[in-house]
């Protein structure tokens, strides 16, 4: 039997809406997955240790807030730090285009905008849990086009 | 793996994070790495459920616990349960939207919260759930919690896998009926009567010690708290600390580990998908489908 992947969904930061978040938890819950929600306003130290100790391989982080530019790459370094280079990290949220090369360089794997289907996400998981080097910190320079 | 078990031991937690999935996921048996469990009847207690009815406050409660015990130096970890969809097999786990203790950064190396899913274990506790218990207390955590899905009175499986049974009441939770009913209720070393700031908590606790009068000197206390506004918590904190176990339950135990451990080899079968998918199409009746599965077991997952 298929184990299910275990996959925290965090909302770091002061942002207070987490609509976005329940949805892409939702779906991932429906495609059989075990999705562990933290709840809004963490810190990254609190996330990265959310990951660490729930053993997960997937990390969804959400902002509609825009300190995506700063949080995003924060807890990517903080979970290499802590040797969690292997976890898989995307991100959604009002996220401009021109914002993402620099995600990506951090090792976020997919940037997901508002619009976006369930399924893409759901096809995302797929393809980056299929990868070796598509850990957060594993020097890949895949990443995952998405359509909004 | 002897290095990797050290880390563990040693205080890594990711490393043992890692060995609990594997227990959970059934590629590894605690007694591969592990020389004993612990003892199940003595009279301090490593692991202890906490159950009750969804929506109680189980989940405050245990984390205003946390916090207390945490607070005076004891290692305590949380494992919570959640249910996984019987259609999907996908599950939210949400109960650490309410720990505050793990955030907490002058205890939280002395909390370890771990969510987990029921699977496909029909109970509210997954037994592999005593064995990541026994895995935990091998790292050196004192004190195991064990947070069950919100069940209701005839839901007897957390006896299986804990050495002390919690149970978490509500305020007004029907008339003085519900506490005469047997079930759950029976088996618990003590009982909480939750949201005590609430009305009619009082006077569900008065009920329930009159029904529990009536069996005499091994009798469960009663106590009320509220794990919002803090009421009650460090009286209970102590209480629960040193529970006796009531030896009410030692029966019930072996009769839920002996069911949940037969339920577990036909879930575990290889044919199991087969025979659930017969079943669906109609190709199996129930006799034929428990013939199929009560063949050859296979005690492990694959």
């Amino acid at each position: 039997m298929e184990q299910p992947l275990r996959i925290v969904v965090a909302k770091p930061g002061l942002d207070g809406h987490d609509r976005g978040a329940k949805v892409v938890a939702r779906a991932l819950r429906d495609a059989g997955h075990e999705v562990i929600y933290t709840g809004l306003r963490r810190t990254s130290q609190q996330i990265v240790d959310a990951v660490r100790d729930e053993d997960a391989r997937f990390l969804g982080l959400s902002s509609l807030s825009g300190a995506h530019a700063h949080l995003f790459p924060q807890v990517c370094q903080k979970l290499i730090e802590a040797g969690l280079d292997d976890v898989i990290v995307f991100g959604g949220g009002i996220i401009p285009q021109e914002d993402r090369p620099a995600l990506h360089q951090a090792g976020i794997r997919a940037v997901f905008g508002p619009g976006t289907p369930t399924s893409e996400i759901l096809e995302f998981i797929q393809q980056a849990s299929a990868k070796n080097d598509s850990g957060v910190g594993q020097g890949s320079d895949w990443y995952w086009e998405s359509s909004a | 793996m002897a290095d990797k078990l050290q880390q563990a031991i040693s205080g890594d937690r990711r490393v043992m994070a890692r060995f609990l999935s594997q227990i959970e996921n059934g590629d590894l048996l605690v007694s591969e790495v592990l020389d004993d469990g612990h003892p199940i009847e003595s009279d301090s207690w490593s692991t202890m459920a906490i159950t009750g009815a969804p929506g109680v406050g189980k989940s405050v409660l245990v984390d205003a616990l946390m916090n207390q015990w945490a607070g005076q130096g004891l290692r305590v970890a949380l494992l919570a349960v959640d249910p996984s969809s019987p259609r999907t097999g996908g599950a939210l786990l949400g109960d650490r939207v309410r720990m505050s203790s793990v955030d907490n950064p002058d205890i939280n190396e002395r909390v370890y919260v771990r969510s987990i899913a029921t699977r496909s274990s029909s109970g509210s506790v997954p037994l592999i759930v005593e064995d990541m218990a026994t895995f935990l207390i091998a790292c050196g955590w004192e004190r195991i919690l064990i947070e069950t899905v919100g069940s209701g009175q005839a839901e007897l499986r957390c006896a299986a896998v804990a050495d002390r049974i919690v149970v978490v009441e509500g305020p007004a939770r029907g008339d003085g009926v519900q506490a005469e009913k047997a079930g759950l209720l029976e088996l618990a070393d003590i009982v909480l009567v939750n949201k005590a700031d609430l009305e009619g908590a009082e006077r569900h606790a008065g009920e329930l010690r009159e029904s529990y009068a009536l069996d005499g000197k091994d009798a469960p206390d009663v106590l009320l708290t509220s794990g919002l506004k803090g009421m009650g918590v460090e009286e209970a904190a102590l209480a629960l600390l040193d529970l006796r176990s009531s030896g009410r339950a030692l029966r019930a135990r072996m009769r839920e580990r002996l069911l949940g451990q037969h339920e577990r080899r036909l879930v575990l079968h290889p044919s199991y998908n087969d025979v659930l998918n017969g079943l669906c199409e109609g190709t199996f009746d129930i006799d034929e489908a428990l013939k199929e599965l009560q063949g050859e077991g296979n005690e492990r997952a694959s």
